[in-house]
């Protein structure tokens, strides 16, 4: 039945014209949160598509049935019927508590902290960007979130600053994230894969541009990442164009809110220990590549409106210089 | 141009509700068709992010206070009293004060689009942006510095005022004003929905007053109220909101299905099926709506109990409604149905309700709704139930009553054109909604990336979003067509069953010759004990006395604005200006002569 529910509307989404893959759809679930959702839609689906077909195929043989016609006698003014009106209360009752009873089911199976031995991540909004602390392993992401395949998977989360809400459709339902609140889901991804997610609470202007990525990883691929983010990045060799990038950074008004180990502790911005190791940046918006980050670093807030750092005045081959150092940090 | 000023007639104030009301609904329509050309291509048509968050947020603030509720208003005021054979409303004089600061309130808002300048800002920049639910502590002014906040939470107070007077002047009208006869249990279907209406206006209302107050305390003052590093919660604000917001859901849909109640009969040439019961569902979706405001809030985190309580309620909140459109739909069983477009309008009305209610059973379900609640999913929800509900429903008053209110009748044959552009266009434009909220697309957010594969459907719902636009220009041209050579509409064009009938269109000042004696549910159609009521007399018999009109009420209303633009300026002795003239105002109200 899922499955012909998702046939249904990935049709409807084909003949509408959409075609191509939805990285960011509820109805291709990879964890057991988000399959327990699924599977509850489509029951309440079929319960739709039920009343609908009985409804509006009473209204339409009304209004067909009954249209005044020339000669037809005046209807008889008829006031109400007893058994009629405690029939269709208990109907829809009856089909409510067939749709009530897995729906409690459902809140209180994903509502339950993970078991013991679950990946803890400690997820912090910002406006418009994302931190996870791995307090076990002792290291800090953004924006990309790298998770075990198979391991049972805690986020607690909290906002350092307005409301956002955190969804990745395909592990789960969104959970809003609240300064002085602590909220959690939690969940194991059953495939490995890269999953697509945003902020879902109107957080300001950015709002739009506060997404992630979610990479679900085989064990030795998640331990090499691990490993990789618990290291500090080589220090680029003498003379080479990132030592001088690293010069540029250390100079100019970045270390006051960038974190890199070794380096600088700001905490206002992003930690960019490894930044030359992410896929994208600025709150996933755009690939890693030099030409953005060259862009993003000369002025941010023409790429992603509100974002804090401000339009940085860095000569062009100091600039070339940092973009390569920061490139290096992997 | 006096007369309109200082009118306390309850049809001459109905008109202005209406025009006001209608141009503020075509006002949030162009902000609507902004959004919707933004989002009809992956990265946007170049509107800034600021600019798209003003627009999202006036429409929905627009729509839900200044379009859909003035636009019940307008009927209320014009055809309660015809509907419950009274002369005008309780409280003449208060009725005209509401329209005044709704009026003045709604202009103060909008002003915002205009008001950069004073502020040192462009153009465009300083209208509310916090979303038409604000919420804290994105609202507080560490997050929203500008006046924008500032706008729209002193304007909504000001509306407030408005809402107030009129829910308990219409409370006072309906249970005191009714002719003789008119039990209770005889007051026509939408002068009852009214009535809950108002009942829901006055004990909701109070709740956000309350939670816009303590957010102005917050902004102006330095308190902590939504602040959590003060000790503050910006949940509370959740709370507040939405023990406001769903009641405020019923206060949009109950009219409209007060009207549809009135269009069924009339064009079955069948009573209302089921009207006790009708009246007391009503009823108790005005009660049961008090306690399900969580479920818009499942993704806060409350836990599975709470999670579990009020998705229950919100289940059960469909009984009700279900056991409404089940009567309508009996209504029109072994009727003899005529399709005026009043008539179709009402057939739609059920037809996308019933779309709504269904996708709103589907997150009644906090799981569900996890994945659906800020999507566009929910917004799809919400459309089909405001308008495919209400903005339906009110059409079909429009077509229905129109005749009564200007002695004319809209062109049939424009009315269908309008209604099948509007029906295909909000399919259009709204069901392919559902199907980019299933594939991952927020709400709220001013660009998407192509990645994303929901571009052509945005592309269908920017389509049908401008054919409603058409269908709306249609209806344009039906007015004023209808002015110069619309036919005359005689006292009862439809032959419909309640006392607005009787009276010739439109009405004169008085309404009733002679304050009719009512001895059924259907006074102008026989019954198995009783004939159709007589015709009145054409000429009173005696001399009627009708209150003559005010400046008070418009002096009143005045200060509220002067002392918002004094809050806003940071004006204290603006602000005390205004609350002189609001003092001044009603005393010399209170102290002026009974005969004028």
């Amino acid at each position: 039945m899922p499955r012909l529910r998702s046939l249904w509307f990935l049709l409807t989404a084909v003949c509408l014209g959409c075609g191509g893959s939805f990285p960011q759809s509820t109805l291709a679930p990879k964890s057991d949160f988000s399959a327990a959702i699924d599977a509850l839609f489509t029951d309440i689906f079929w319960w739709a598509v039920v009343v609908f077909v009985i409804v509006e195929g009473l209204l339409l043989f009304a209004i067909v049935r009954y249209r005044a016609r020339p000669g037809r006698p005046a209807p008889r003014p008829v006031h109400g019927h007893t058994a009629l009106e405690i029939g269709w209360t208990l109907a829809p009752a009856l089909i409510l508590v067939f749709i009530a009873v897995p729906t409690m089911r459902t809140i209180f199976a994903t509502a339950g902290h993970a078991p013991e031995g679950a990946l803890r991540v400690d997820v912090i909004g910002h406006q418009w960007w994302w931190e996870y602390r791995y307090p076990a392993l002792g290291i800090t992401a953004v924006n990309e979130l790298h998770l075990p395949v198979g391991i049972p998977v805690q986020l607690d989360m909290t906002s350092a600053d307005v409301i956002h809400s955190f969804w990745v459709p395909a592990l789960g339902g969104k959970r809003d994230l609240t300064q002085g609140r602590t909220t959690r889901i939690a969940f194991r991804a059953d495939s490995a894969g890269e999953y697509w997610g945003q902020c879902a609470e109107f957080c300001g202007a950015s709002h739009a541009n506060m997404r992630l990525r979610v990479f679900v990883e085989p064990d030795t691929a998640f331990d090499a990442w691990v490993a990789r983010q618990r290291a500090v990045p080589a220090a680029p060799a003498r003379g080479s164009l990132a030592e001088r990038g690293r010069q540029v950074f250390g100079r100019g008004a970045c270390i006051g809110c960038h974190t890199i180990a070794g380096v600088s502790r700001g905490t206002i911005g992003p930690d960019l220990t490894h930044l030359g190791s992410r896929a994208t940046i600025a709150g996933a918006l755009f690939p890693n590549t030099a030409e953005y980050l060259r862009r993003w670093i000369a002025d941010a807030p023409s790429l992603k409106p509100g974002a804090l750092m401000p339009p940085q005045g860095i000569a062009d081959d100091d600039l070339t210089a940092l973009v390569a150092y920061l490139q290096s940090l992997r | 141009m006096k007369s309109w000023l200082t009118t306390t007639d309850h049809k001459r104030i109905g008109l202005l509700y209406f025009w006001t009301a209608f141009g503020f609904f075509l006002l949030g329509g162009l902000e609507a068709l902004v959004i919707r050309a933004q989002l009809a291509k992956p990265d946007g048509i170049g509107l800034s992010a600021e600019l798209y968050n003003q627009m999202f947020t006036m429409h929905g603030t627009t729509m839900v206070f200044l379009a859909l509720m003035p636009l019940s208003a307008a009927f209320f005021n014009y055809i309660i009293p015809l509907q419950i054979g009274a002369r005008d409303v309780a409280f003449p004089r208060l009725n005209a004060f509401s329209y005044w600061v709704f009026l003045l309130g709604g202009l103060f808002m909008n002003a915002s689009f205009l008001a950069g300048p004073l502020f040192g800002a462009d153009r465009l920049s300083v209208a509310p942006d916090g979303g038409w639910f604000g919420y804290a502590n994105l609202t507080e002014r560490q997050f929203s510095p500008g006046p924008n906040i500032d706008f729209w939470l002193l304007g909504l107070q000001i509306l407030g005022i408005a809402s107030l007077a009129a829910g308990f002047n219409f409370i006072v009208t309906i249970l005191n004003m009714r002719a003789p006869g008119m039990k209770m249990l005889r007051l026509p279907p939408f002068s009852w929905m009214t009535l809950v209406t108002q009942f829901l206006v006055i004990t909701a209302f109070p709740v956000i007053t309350v939670a816009l107050v303590l957010l102005m305390f917050d902004r102006f003052f330095g308190t902590h109220f939504f602040i959590p590093a003060g000790g503050g919660d910006p949940i509370l604000w959740q709370h507040l909101f939405w023990l406001f917001g769903h009641p405020e859901v019923y206060i949009l849909i109950l009219p409209a299905m007060g009207i549809v109640s009135e269009v069924l009969p009339t064009f079955s040439r069948k009573p209302l099926f089921g009207y006790t019961v009708v009246v007391y569902s009503g009823v108790l979706i005005g009660f049961m709506g008090w306690g399900v405001w969580s479920h818009h809030m499942f993704s806060v985190g409350l836990g599975p109990i709470a999670d579990s309580v009020f998705s229950a309620t919100t289940m059960l909140i469909a009984v009700p409604t279900g056991v409404k459109i089940f009567n309508w739909i009996a209504t029109l069983w072994g009727g003899q149905i005529r399709f005026t477009t009043a008539m179709l309008f009402a057939v739609g009305f059920i037809a996308m309700f019933i779309i709504g209610g269904l996708s709103g059973v589907s997150h009644a379900a906090p799981p569900a709704d996890l994945q659906q609640t800020d999507t566009y999913y929910v917004v799809a929800h919400i459309h089909y139930v405001l308008f495919g509900g209400t903005m339906l429903g009110l059409f079909a008053g429009m077509y229905y009553w129109w005749p009564k209110i200007t002695g004319r009748l809209l062109s049939e044959t424009l009315g269908k054109w309008h209604f099948w552009l509007t029906l295909i266009g909000m399919n259009l434009a709204f069901f392919p909604m559902h199907l980019s909220g299933l594939l991952g697309m927020p709400r709220r957010i001013y660009t998407y990336g192509a990645e994303l594969g929901v571009t052509r459907l945005n592309v269908i719902s920017t389509a049908g979003a401008f054919l409603i636009g058409l269908a709306m220009l249609v209806f344009l041209w039906n007015i004023v067509r209808t002015r110069r050579v619309g036919r005359p509409a005689g006292n009862d064009p439809w032959g419909g069953a309640t006392l607005e009938w009787a009276i010739p269109s439109p009405p004169p000042v008085y309404n009733f010759t002679v304050i009719p004696h009512v001895e059924s549910r259907v006074p102008l159609w026989p019954t198995e004990r009783h004939g159709p009521m007589a015709p009145l007399p054409l000429t009173p018999p005696a001399p009627i006395h009708v209150p003559g009109g005010s400046w008070w009420p418009l002096f009143t209303a005045f200060g509220l604005p002067v002392m918002a633009i004094g809050a806003l300026s940071h004006h204290l002795w603006l602000v005390l200006v205004g609350v002189a003239i609001v003092i001044v105002g009603i005393y010399r109200w209170a102290y002026e002569p009974f005969e004028v």
